[in-house]
């Protein structure tokens, strides 16, 4: 541990995204005696847990927010900022393009280092932490992407990466003394295993492993809805709202004109019931079944349409007729009687 | 001390943490405020946040369908 004191103690804001890598390089510092609070931005294609709790029959796994959960190991703040409305920007006019899927991995890096650094700037900090490790995924962290990373957001020598900083050039929190460069680590690669060993070193058990990375983006069947979305708008832009539904229920679109979210189980339904005032629904009268939202704008037989693919979902599928009440956003009602759709015509290219 | 009320039904974690934190950053020291959500994940995660950041959180409730959260501000 350094001996700096309070007087001399440097700050510095780490952005602490929840996974194992931004936990360790806090603590790389925190050990060094700086003084470090972290930051966490919230786009809305973060995953969380709680986004898969929706569903009732996730309710019995253990819920928390690992960034949250980091800043606690820690024991330091953790400020979780709202960047919903200026993402949008980066996710729909990336200057370096998407990934594998609408992942804007590069763009997103920039932005939320520059946005850091504005914060750090605001509230009298002096440099800037993130747990990047040079050749790691995603490919923001690529060898020849990391100086872009730097020069483009703006944070310069103020960007300390501690987990890689051997094999980068000096930064000025290094040439200052501010910190020591020998006590930084060279980790580089895909290889995890130097990252579980100093959380072993540490005693960081529990830590978060998110398979699909830490991003809704990264996943392909999300992006497909997402890429759907603009579409059938014929225009690329979304509010929160949006790009919630896209995580719950079945998406189907059997028109262009309109699409519909089926409920899965109970806990969904429950979340979906708070769109009822914005979409028009679907709701299965004479059997339990989920609540489906539309939407779009559905003539009389579209409602009919949609109504048998909604009583396909319920308990009613085997019955010859099945009761279901439309309600459109305007609030009008109407009520059908109609057989459910059998599976074999529902087509697999409805489900997006 | 006064009491405030912050709905933040029909959102999803971060943003139950989000309206609490900066609800709390316009509140003054022992000021009282009730959080009504309906992610239950805001049970876990209100109360991390308020344990990172030194307030208190009095009482909590979990009824199905919302979770109600009363914190105290720090002084």
């Amino acid at each position: 541990m350094s001996t700096q004191t309070n007087s001399e103690q440097k700050r510095a804001v780490a952005l602490i995204s929840g996974g194992l890598d931004s936990l360790l390089a806090a603590k790389v510092m925190l050990d060094q005696g700086i003084h470090v609070e972290g930051i966490n931005f919230y786009t809305g294609f973060c995953v969380e847990g709680h986004t898969h709790a929706i569903r009732k029959k996730d309710k019995a796994k253990p819920k928390r927010n690992n960034a949250l959960w980091s800043a606690e190991q820690l024991g330091i703040k953790l400020h979780i900022i709202d960047i919903i409305d200026e993402y949008k920007d980066v996710l729909i006019n990336p200057k370096h393009g998407y990934g594998a899927n609408m992942n804007p991995c590069l763009d997103c890096k920039i932005f939320m280092i520059s946005k850091a650094k504005q914060w750090m700037q605001e509230n009298g900090f002096d440099f800037i932490i993130t747990g990047e490790v040079i050749g790691q995924r995603p490919m923001s962290q690529r060898k020849d992407l990391l100086p872009v990373v730097v020069r483009e957001s703006g944070a310069d020598d103020l960007l300390v990466r501690p987990l890689c900083a051997k094999n980068l050039d000096a930064t000025l929190p290094e040439r200052e003394g501010w910190i020591d460069r020998e006590k930084m680590k060279g980790f580089s690669g895909r290889n995890r295993k130097p990252q579980m060993s100093l959380a072993k070193e540490y005693g960081f058990e529990d830590y978060a492993t998110p398979a699909g990375g830490c991003c809704f983006l990264t996943d392909k069947s999300y992006s497909d809805k997402l890429v759907d979305l603009w579409q059938a708008r014929n225009k690329k832009e979304y509010e929160l709202d949006d790009i919630m539904l896209l995580k719950v229920g079945r998406h189907l679109r059997p028109a262009p004109h309109f699409k519909l979210i089926v409920s899965r189980e109970d806990g969904e339904n429950k979340f979906l019931q708070g769109y009822k005032k914005r979409f028009g629904f679907i709701e299965i009268k004479s059997h339990n079944g989920p609540l489906t939202l539309i939407d779009g704008e559905l003539s009389d037989e579209d409602l009919k349409l949609a109504s048998r693919i909604a009583a396909r979902f319920s308990q009613g599928r085997e019955a010859d007729i099945v009761t279901v009440k439309t309600t459109t956003k305007e609030g009008e009602e109407k009520l059908f009687d109609i057989p459910p759709m059998p599976s074999s015509e529902i087509k697999q290219e409805w489900y997006i | 001390m006064s009491q405030y009320k912050l709905d933040a039904r029909h959102t999803l974690c971060p943003m139950p943490v989000i309206k609490t934190q900066n609800k709390i950053a316009e509140l003054q020291p022992g000021d009282l405020l009730e959080v009504t959500c309906t992610d239950p994940g805001a049970l876990n995660d209100i109360p991390a946040w308020c344990r990172i950041n030194g307030h208190l959180v009095k009482e909590t409730h979990d009824n199905d369908d919302e979770v109600i959260i009363v914190v105290q501000v720090a002084s």
